[in-house]
């Protein structure tokens, strides 16, 4: 999970996920406390469908 | 003053004794030779140092003999008593670059004399480009006289105790060690001047080569993620409050394993983050900013996932070293996979 995604190419990542910002990958202090959570249960939630996926190269989960 | 003495080796093929059928020729020590490219060496030298002796030696004999065929060659080099040892050049012959490598190392180690040898890059003896000074060289024998036009003057620099340059400037290959000196032209000109270059289509030097990364091929999915055990790493740098790993803010040497058995959520009194490279206001006023416990306690909970694994991984990725991320991943996938872990998510910031 991160922010500069071409970094994460780069360096090789199979499943990636693009995330808000890069101090606060994971969240949005902008936001009140519960939607922030639900923001980043959002992103979780699509890193597991990312290893629930099968991949055969490079893959970034919009 | 009177002459440096060198002390050279080559391999069978260069001393004319044969190729491959005569690949496992032993150790030889011709006194007074000068053999082969050293006739090109002598030639460069010219008064300023002598080849006092010549040692030959078969690419496989020291290959397969790599302990006796060191210990025989250094017992002739020793004999000499050479300021000076010079190998090769072996350009892109692979055995013969290990040899050189190899040899050259083993010398200068024992006998702390100044020592030399030149390859291809992409030689596997280049490998040995941080511990002894390798002159770039072209990948084949037809670049031998550009390969003794550096290797020469390099040599004679060393015998004679003077500074070595950096690798740009008189031709070995980079051996990491960095060297500050100032620019002819400021950043901003240089920097443009490469992206017009480029722009062009034409070639340019980069002032900052990137690392070799390597790929994996993917791993295949969890099939199973209400059973799975899933493990949170981070190069963000989270960090129990205090650091107590102390973990760099940047170029970190180490990680740190931290057991959040029973912790729901990452708050301000417990967690911070140790990374020097980013503003760590956001991660310190809610470290599941960059590490989500939190909801993956929730999915837990929920049976979406089977565990959240009881440790996590984190170190600081500022600046930090290739080869240090890559050494501490080693080391600690290997324990969440005797953990039982199913599955990773990384977060980086």
């Amino acid at each position: 999970m991160c922010t500069v995604t071409p970094i994460s190419m780069t360096v090789g990542a199979n499943r990636i996920v693009p995330t808000i910002a890069i101090p606060h990958p994971l969240g949005n202090p902008e936001l009140t406390h519960e939607e922030e959570k639900a923001l980043r249960r959002g992103l979780v939630e699509k890193a597991l469908k990312a290893l629930e996926t099968e991949v055969t190269e490079q893959t970034i989960f919009e | 003053m009177s002459k440096i003495r060198v002390v050279h080796y080559i391999n069978q093929f260069f001393a004319n004794i044969g190729g491959e059928e005569m690949a496992d020729y032993k150790p030889e020590l011709r006194v007074g030779e000068v053999v082969g490219p050293g006739m090109a060496f002598k030639a460069a030298f010219g008064d300023e140092a002598e080849i006092v002796a010549t040692i030959v030696c078969g690419d496989s004999y020291f290959g397969e003999n790599t302990k006796e065929a060191t210990a025989t060659i250094m017992e002739m080099i020793k004999g000499q008593k050479p300021d000076l040892f010079l190998a090769g050049p072996a350009f892109n012959a692979g055995r013969y670059g290990f040899a050189c490598g190899n040899i050259t190392k083993a010398v200068k180690d024992e006998l702390g004399i100044p020592v030399l040898t030149g390859m291809y890059k992409e030689n596997p003896g280049a490998d040995y480009a941080k511990d002894v000074y390798i002159v770039s060289t072209k990948n084949s024998a037809a670049g031998m006289r550009d390969a003794v036009k550096k290797m020469a003057p390099l040599a004679l620099k060393l015998a004679k105790g003077e500074e070595i340059l950096s690798s740009a400037e008189e031709g070995y290959l980079p051996n990491g060690i960095r060297k500050n000196f100032f620019e002819k032209e400021r950043g901003s000109k240089r920097a443009v001047d490469m992206l017009l270059k480029k722009l062009a289509g034409k070639e340019f030097v980069t002032e900052f080569p990137m690392p070799n990364f390597d790929r994996v091929d993917p791993n295949p999915a969890v099939k199973d993620m209400a059973h799975a055990t899933i493990a949170l790493v981070t190069s963000g740098g989270i960090v129990p409050k205090g650091n107590p790993d102390h973990i760099e803010s940047s170029s970190a040497s180490h990680y740190g394993k931290y057991d959040i058995e029973g912790v729901m959520d990452l708050t301000a009194d417990t967690y911070e983050t140790a990374h020097g490279g980013y503003d760590p206001v956001y991660a310190n006023e809610d470290a599941d900013r960059v590490l989500p416990v939190d909801v993956l306690r929730d999915l837990e909970k929920e049976g979406r996932i089977g565990k959240l694994h009881r440790y996590f991984y984190s170190t600081v990725g500022n600046g930090t070293a290739v080869a240090s991320a890559k050494a501490f991943a080693e080391e600690f996938s290997k324990e969440l996979k005797n953990d039982g872990v199913d599955a990773v998510i990384l977060t980086s910031t």
